[in-house]
């Protein structure tokens, strides 16, 4: 089946810095996969359950957020609030019988990394291999 | 403040199956305190329940709204806005708003989102205790103002049961044994003395074991 995937990324204004840089030509001509839509935040830690959930709703294949590592996060503790949130909505997905690893939380450091670009690749990959999401309102 | 959790979602789901308009009804008492029913709760428990009927292949609107209380007439009087609007009321609040909601409105459908588990209080950031068992004779004028009731397992009234080790409970080794507690910190108060004295045998039907409860003010009826 040919499918492409429909992926969120939601990161902070730190981690994604240089990823915005004109207008994402720099993460495009690095080969960051095209189907993901990045949403750029003050801090991971402003994220909310509902916004990750939202996502899904709207028709996410994937979801996954990149805040700072847990020990340096511009914010103190930003990423680890975003990423307790993110452990708490894959419990939910898991009780709702979906693979929680649709949901991922990826600490990275700050600026436009090779890792920036290989989160991005590794969510793509898994998300192919899960295939379409479960909550199939698409067709909707 | 009364400590809920919200049930698993599968018990949810199955509660609200064929239901086509859902409210999702936030309470912002102890619930909202205790981060299990509030309004932010219940728009996330909204969206998960969007999430699982879409997953079920069905579809429902779920909206949300709040109460100030669940546990006042006037507050659930003001359900009257959504009258017709909803085939069933998801609650978020403790039982209590629950049994409120099914006394007040004969002919409407209420279900429980929560597990309503103890009165208690917030030991640490996202950590509740049980402190009150609300067994209608409070002793803890005797006890250091340490529960006897609701914090040892076996609820034992003249001291502990000898079996705590490190003075921690032998039921839960997790849980530090309230008599040992009550003993250091009567010494402690220079009150060790009293606990000499035997408590006298308990009556329980304040306990709720003499059937439901209930109290009158004749001074605030109308
Ligand atoms: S003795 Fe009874 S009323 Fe007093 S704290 Fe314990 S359970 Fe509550
Ligand atoms: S060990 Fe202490 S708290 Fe536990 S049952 Fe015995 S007296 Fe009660």
């Amino acid at each position: 089946m040919n499918f492409t995937p429909d992926i969120r990324l939601f990161t902070c204004h730190y981690a994604s810095q240089q990823s915005c840089a004109e207008g994402g030509t720099v993460l495009r001509g690095l080969n960051f996969p095209a189907n993901i839509t990045l949403t750029r935040l003050v801090c991971t830690g402003r994220l909310e359950e509902t916004d990750l959930l939202k996502a899904f709703e709207d028709g996410a294949d994937g979801v996954y957020v990149v805040g700072c590592p847990t020990d340096s996060c511009h914010n103190v503790k930003g990423s680890q609030r975003a990423a307790k949130r993110v452990a708490s909505v894959q419990k939910a997905l898991a009780e709702l019988d979906v693979e929680p690893e649709r949901l991922r939380m990826y600490h990275l450091e700050r600026g436009l990394h090779p890792e920036f670009i290989a989160a991005g690749e590794e969510m793509d990959a898994l998300i192919r291999r899960l295939g379409p999401s479960p909550f199939c309102r698409k067709a909707a | 403040m009364i400590v809920a959790e919200r049930k698993p979602l599968a018990e949810i789901l199955k509660m609200v199956q064929g239901c086509k308009r859902i409210l999702v009804l936030a309470c912002k008492g102890c619930v909202t305190v205790c981060s299990a029913g509030g309004e932010r709760e219940a728009e996330i428990l909204a969206s998960l329940v969007r999430l699982g009927l879409q997953k079920e292949g069905t579809n429902a609107e779920v909206n949300t709204a709040s109460l100030v209380r669940q546990c006042d007439k006037e507050y659930i009087d003001s359900l009257d806005q959504y009258k017709g609007q909803y085939d069933a009321i998801l609650s978020t609040a403790c039982g209590v708003g629950v049994n409120f909601i099914a006394n007040l409105r004969p002919t409407e459908h209420v279900y429980p989102a929560l597990n309503t588990t103890f009165f208690g209080g917030s030991a640490e950031q996202g950590i509740w205790k049980e402190m009150c068992a609300g067994c209608g004779h409070c002793v803890l004028h005797f006890t250091g103002g340490l529960c006897p009731v609701a914090r040892c397992a076996k609820s034992l009234m003249n001291g502990p049961c000898g079996g705590s080790v490190n003075g921690r409970c032998e039921i839960n080794a997790e849980t530090d044994c309230v008599w040992q507690m009550i003993y250091d910190r009567m010494g402690r108060l220079e009150r060790q003395q009293e606990l000499t004295a035997s408590a006298p045998i308990r009556d329980w039907s304040t306990a709720g074991h003499g059937g439901p409860r209930k109290r009158v003010r004749e001074d605030l009826t109308v």
